[in-house]
């Protein structure tokens, strides 16, 4: 008997026999692959969708991949319309669907809706052996073919060991245990990015040809597919080189038995009529192999590929003539360009010519991470580049490091001391752990104590490892206040070393104001971003420029703290009771809230990590690392185009990882409840009878004295007074905890420029979910805008009608409400959200705030506030007027005490 | 829980064993055949006395003429009378009279409480008419539990302005069928025979049910499985070919596939083909006694029917054979006289069986 064949069928039967080499499945019906069909969907506007569908057949599609998988859509019911639709069009049904989604339920409700043979894509072991069997049988019962994933409990395989044993492991589940025919199994092992510039990645494509060798010869008449458009995802942007990669990835795969794969066939490159460097390029990358002229088969392609972008960019030869330059010119180029490639080499070379290993650090390694500081210095070279500089750096070192204690040499002499910390409460320490790989880069030790560090700790260890500077760092404004506790405590145990002070919510003006005159013996001073970390710490630390450095420090910031003083006289700020008398009035006579689509808390789950991306807002990434401008034009900036595009690639490469590895464990919780203002508070109900309250959220007005035309707004003016029902949400969403230990493992392994990386992404991560879920809010949960159709890149200039503000930031500067927020949600309970001391959030990849409806509604701040505002406040949320004054310190209008002071006299 | 690797049933060796020996010969119409006996709605009510077996009674407000199978509960012997007949004329397999008994089909007549007792009924029927026939003649005889198509469709909206819409869903059907499935198998029926499929997304409901079914009982009936070609584009009306309707319903590992109904057995004939060429289990066909006359009536007398479908045998195409529409003992005998000299085709490769 000869082979059994796979076997599949719409109207028309398809047989997968031994003439059709590979079949191309249609992927233009897939929402997650294209973005004119992701519209389609989303408009509903299945007539049209429909002609897409057709057009694919009629261009030769021999299977059509359907997939619904859109966060703002009913994946569900999408499967199930689009399929009815489909059955009604014979030109579209002749063919075999495969049914292609992540989530269970909505191959099922697909399984459920046609008559032919279809492809299920996929499953896998993922969730373990039960789900799998149960699925598979499934699908056997629903009589369709299965693609499966080389996926287990342990994650996505990578290796080529993995894929193997995992498909190995499911093929014999499938056939002995569930009785599933073989030739109805499609494996798809893995098609990751090759070319991302990590080491581990090389080897990806060889790692899924020789696994597809190896199933094809060991697991009989089962088949391979696989997603090849990932393979090149590093190349966005450039086509030509994406489809001579996939071409030449196809003819290889092929050749061992790949028989299927999603493809877009209109855009694949002939093989033979590849230009032949460049065929020769996607080989050795596909391959893996060292280019035929030496040095890097990444590198060499990203060469080649300059020449056919689109635009006319000069051809960019790669140069490997540096490798003929003596090894302290080669360390250097290698740290200034961030290669690691050869740097184990170099410095080993350096090393044996070197009298003593220690040489090798304090001679060319630091000759060359002097060149970077200057480089960066002058704003030739920025953050990214730096940060890969200190890789090659660390991996210099890490070569010298066990021949330098074999010869048990003292600790090297560096150019100084730092204690870095992020103090108590807080949990932000993306620019912290910058600021410290620029330290490094530049000679000077770190002791990095982390974050939520308490202040006696500080203290300590500053004293234990007889620190020369200590920075701190704080992202929320409370931690401005553990800044000072902490200057008071230094100036207190005789400490006369200098204060750094770093991070989102710190300024000039508080450093100068607050912090600085209660460290007298040294100087508390403000330091703006990375790049200025190393100036202001090698002038402290210099002999001659150090008193003169914080002469000149005092005196501009006592008269910063003068001017600052001044202008706050200036303003004029109203009482409480005038204030509320120009409160925003809102007309309610004609307004009907809508209705929530339920009331209290509710866990959203089943969060796509590849959905959230679609949302992340690029440019304050790009902020992170100090590269200002706004994306997408900031890739064609100028001065720092090039740096920021080789940032996106690897931003995109640990995307895909995240995504394709799950990395992260999204969470997130929404409630809304029944909700009234009552002042200049809004009061929330138990239900709808509005009988019972349930909380009070508590706002904050503001003070200064407005233009006639403009209001003293306080959020409680957005929401409809009693008689008028009005509701009000809240949420917290989270990125997970996992970041914590990726980064990790990224700094152990010397790789800090990963270690950030993760953090930042995680951080993108948080604030596109909540920008996904507050669209979903308006879309569904809530309801109030249901035919919003904003694309998630046109959410970031808030074109939408209703705000999200959070406690702790300017429209309700109290982080305390967070409490009540975290209450009614739940939160901690269920997105493992946790609030510190100081009330921020863990893991830092985290996003709360309120959800306010009202087209009117917009984001203010509340700056300054007086003491009656305060008195007021404190008495209305029954917390002490000097415990109010202490979480409310940064936008006080009056010096707490003073008042007392002055009433005792 | 689904489980594809139950025991098979005892009758199932028995099935295959005789099946191995000759061409199996299937019974003829009941439907025309309980015409011929112009019963009233007094005859089909038993005069308002609507009896299960389990005594349950089942009244309706419907009228019932014409709700051919709740005579299993009303007019028990004449039905097996009909089924003994068959019997005799030498169908080893015979037919439940449970066509239309489902929540779905009998909404009609407002009997869907009936529904269970109109399955175990029917089979017990059929089973008590093949008992007499084995005690007579000592030949093994089984009873189908059969599996009618319900009159709507899962995958044709019935309102061409809407052709996303759909008046039944594949758990509506999937549920219906496996009331059914579980009544017949209770009743005593030794296959399941899903038959006149014009919608393969119906049928494939009914399989999935009968995997549910089976896997209550502990064990795996034969499932006999047959589609209808009803128009000369030699399309099912849902719009498979016939190498694809056998590729959507391959994965039930059926005993038999094959047409039945329709046309007639030249019509047949090509399409039957078809499905032997590609299908890796045995084939299955029982025609209409031709085409029906302006007064839908079958005129193609037993002769004529029986030296087409010897036809069928003669090429090598089938394994079980018998009559749809019009078709009566007469016909049945004819036919098994025509193929007994045939052996009966040989399954190519195997679909698992």
């Amino acid at each position: 008997m000869s082979d059994p064949l796979l076997r599949l069928s719409g109207l028309e039967p398809f047989v997968l026999t031994k003439d059709i080499p590979f079949v191309n499945v249609g992927e233009r019906t897939n929402v997650t692959g294209s973005a004119k069909f992701r519209k389609l969907i989303t408009n509903r506007d299945y007539a049209t969708a429909l002609d897409v569908a057709r057009d694919q057949v009629e261009n030769g599609a021999q299977i059509i991949d359907i997939n619904m998988d859109e966060g703002l859509i009913d994946s569900k019911q999408a499967m199930i319309d689009f399929l009815n639709l489909v059955a009604a069009e014979p030109d579209i049904a002749r063919v075999p669907v495969m049914i292609d989604s992540s989530k269970w339920e909505v191959i099922e409700a697909g399984l459920q809706c046609v008559q032919g043979k279809p492809v299920v894509n996929s499953i896998s072991l993922k969730e373990g052996e039960e789900a799998f069997v149960h699925h598979a049988s499934l699908c056997l019962a629903y009589g369709a073919a299965v693609v499966v994933m080389a996926f287990d409990e342990q994650g996505q395989a990578d290796s080529f060991e993995r894929k193997t044993e995992i498909c190995a492991r499911a093929y014999k589940i499938l056939t002995e245990q569930v009785g599933f025919p073989p030739e109805d199994i499609i494996f798809d092992p893995n098609v990751f990015a090759v070319a991302t510039g990590i080491e581990e990645h090389d080897n990806y494509g060889v790692d899924f040809i020789e696994a597809t060798r190896w199933i094809r010869q060991n697991l009989p008449h089962c088949h391979i597919s696989g997603g090849v458009s990932n393979l090149s995802f590093s190349f966005r942007g450039n086509e030509p080189v994406r489809e001579a990669m996939h071409a030449v990835f196809l003819y290889h795969a092929i050749k061992v038995g790949m028989d299927m794969g999603i493809v877009n066939a209109g855009q694949l490159a002939v093989y033979d009529q590849i230009d032949p460097d460049l065929r020769e390029a996607c080989e050795d990358v596909v391959l893996n192999r060292t280019p035929a002229n030496g040095g890097n088969a990444t590198e060499n392609l990203l060469d080649i590929a300059e020449r056919y972008k689109g635009d006319k960019r000069e051809e960019k030869k790669r140069d490997l003539a540096w490798r003929e330059w003596p090894v302290e010119k080669r360390l250097e180029h290698a740290l200034v360009n961030g290669i690691t490639e050869f740097v184990e080499e170099d410095t080993e070379a350096a090393r044996v010519a070197a009298e003593k290993p220690l040489d090798v650090i304090e001679g060319p390694l630091m000759a060359g991470m002097n060149v970077v500081g200057d480089l960066f210095g002058a704003g030739k070279m920025f953050l990214p580049q730096v940060v890969k500089s200190a890789r090659v750096m660390k991996q210099a070192v890490g070569v010298l490091l066990p021949y330098m204690e074999a010869e048990k040499e003292g600790r090297r002499e560096s150019a100084g001391r730092v204690l870095m910390a992020t103090v108590k409460g807080d949990v932000h320490d993306i620019g912290k752990n910058i600021v410290g790989v620029v330290l490094a880069c530049n000679n000077y030790e770190i002791i990095d104590l982390g974050v939520m560090v308490p202040p006696q700790k500080i203290l300590e260890e500053a004293k234990a490892h007889n620190v020369d500077i200590i920075g701190l760092s704080g992202l929320i404004t409370p931690s401005l206040d553990e800044m000072v506790h902490l200057a008071t405590e230094l100036e207190r145990e005789g400490f006369d070393v200098p204060l750094l002070i770093g991070g989102a919510t710190t300024s000039k003006v508080h450093t100068a104001v607050k912090i600085s005159p209660q460290y007298s013996k040294s100087q508390a001073i403000y330091v703006t971003d990375a790049s200025r970390a190393v100036g202001v710490v090698s002038s402290l630390l210099s002999k001659t420029q150090k008193q003169p450095y914080i002469d000149g420090i005092r005196a501009e910031y006592s008269e910063v703290a003068e001017r600052h003083e001044r202008a706050e006289r200036a303003k004029q700020r109203l009482p409480l009771a005038a204030a509320r008398d120009n409160a925003m009035k809102i007309d309610w006579s004609g307004y009907t809230a809508t209705a929530p689509s339920f009331t209290g808390a509710k866990v959203i789950e089943g969060w796509d990590l590849a959905e959230i991306a679609r949302y992340i807002d690029w440019t304050p990434f790009f902020q992170t690392w100090e590269l200002k401008g706004v994306y997408p034009r900031i890739l064609e900036h100028e001065k720092y185009g090039e740096a920021a595009r080789s940032l996106f690639n690897d931003a995109q490469a640990m995307l895909q990882r995240i995504i394709g590895e799950e990395w992260f464990r999204p969470r997130a919780v929404v409630g809304f409840w029944p909700a009234n203002a009552v002042g200049d508070d809004i009061r929330l109900f138990k239900d709808d009878s509005r009988s019972e309250p349930l909380a009070t959220l508590h706002t904050l007005r503001q003070q200064t004295s407005k233009r006639r035309d403009s209001p003293n707004v306080a959020l409680s003016d957005f929401v409809a007074p009693e008689g008028t029902p009005d509701w009000v949400g809240g949420f917290v969403v989270t990125a997970g905890p996992e970041e914590v230990a990726i980064a990790e493992r990224f700094e152990k392994d010397g790789d800090d420029y990963g270690a950030i990386m993760v953090k930042a992404l995680a951080d993108r991560y948080a604030e596109a979910m909540a920008e996904m879920l507050h669209q979903r809010v308006r879309r569904e949960h809530w309801g109030y805008a249901k035919d919003e159709t904003f694309e998630p890149q046109e959410l970031i200039g808030e074109p939408y009608d209703g705000i999200r503000p959070a406690p702790g930031y300017p429209a309700q500067p109290d982080h305390t409400e967070k409490r009540t927020l975290f209450d009614l949600l739940n939160a901690e309970q269920t997105t493992g959200v946790e609030l510190t001391e100081s009330m921020a959030m863990w893991p830092g990849s985290s996003v709360s705030g309120l959800y306010i409806g009202h087209p009117q509604a917009y984001y203010f701040g509340v700056a300054k506030v007086e003491r009656d505002q305060v008195e007021d406040y404190a008495a209305r949320k029954g917390m002490d007027v000097e415990e109010v004054e202490r979480w409310l310190s940064p936008i006080l209008n009056y010096r707490p005490g003073a008042a007392a002071a002055i009433a005792a006299e | 829980m689904i489980n594809f690797s139950l025991p098979t049933s005892d009758s199932f060796k028995a099935l295959e064993a005789a099946a191995r020996e000759r061409i199996l010969i299937l019974d003829g119409a009941m439907g025309t055949m309980i015409q011929t006996l112009n019963m009233s709605e007094e005859d089909f009510t038993a005069g308002g006395h609507i009896h299960g077996p389990g005594c349950r009674h089942h009244p309706s407000d419907h009228p019932q003429k014409g709700n051919n199978d709740l005579l299993v509960l009303t007019q028990p012997k004449a039905v097996e009378d009909i089924q003994l007949q068959f019997a005799l004329a030498g169908a080893d397999i015979l037919e439940t009279n449970t066509f239309s008994s489902t929540t779905i089909a009998q909404a009609d007549y407002g009997l869907e409480g009936a529904v269970h007792d109109l399955n175990v009924a029917g089979a017990q029927v059929a089973r008590r008419a093949a008992d007499w026939a084995q005690a007579k003649d000592g030949r093994p005889r089984f009873v189908a539990g059969a599996v009618g198509p319900t009159n709507r469709t899962a995958s044709i909206s019935p309102d061409v302005n809407d052709p996303g819409y759909r008046a039944v869903t594949f758990d509506d059907l999937r549920l219906a069928y496996g009331q059914q499935i579980d009544g017949l198998i209770e009743g005593g029926s030794d296959l399941i025979l899903i038959e006149t499929i014009f919608d393969t997304l119906n049928a494939k409901a009914a399989i999935f049910a009968a995997f549910e079914s089976f896997a209550k009982v502990g064990r795996r009936l034969p499932i006999m499985i047959s589609g209808t070609i009803t128009d000369a584009s030699g399309r099912t009306l849902s719009g498979q070919t016939p190498t694809a309707f056998w590729h959507s319903v391959r994965h039930a590992r059926p005993f038999t596939v094959g047409l039945n109904c329709a046309l007639g057995a030249d019509a047949m004939r090509p399409h039957l083909s078809e499905l032997a060429g590609v299908a890796e289990t045995r084939i299955c066909a029982y025609p209409n006694a031709g085409l029906p006359n302006a007064f839908g009536q079958y005129d193609e007398q037993p002769e004529d029917t029986a030296s087409k479908v010897e036809v069928f045998a003669k090429e090598g195409l089938v394994n079980v054979v018998g009559g749809c529409c019009g078709t009566t003992p007469e016909h049945i005998r004819a036919i098994a006289d025509h193929v007994a000299a045939y052996a009966p085709r040989k399954p190519r490769g195997a679909a698992n069986v």
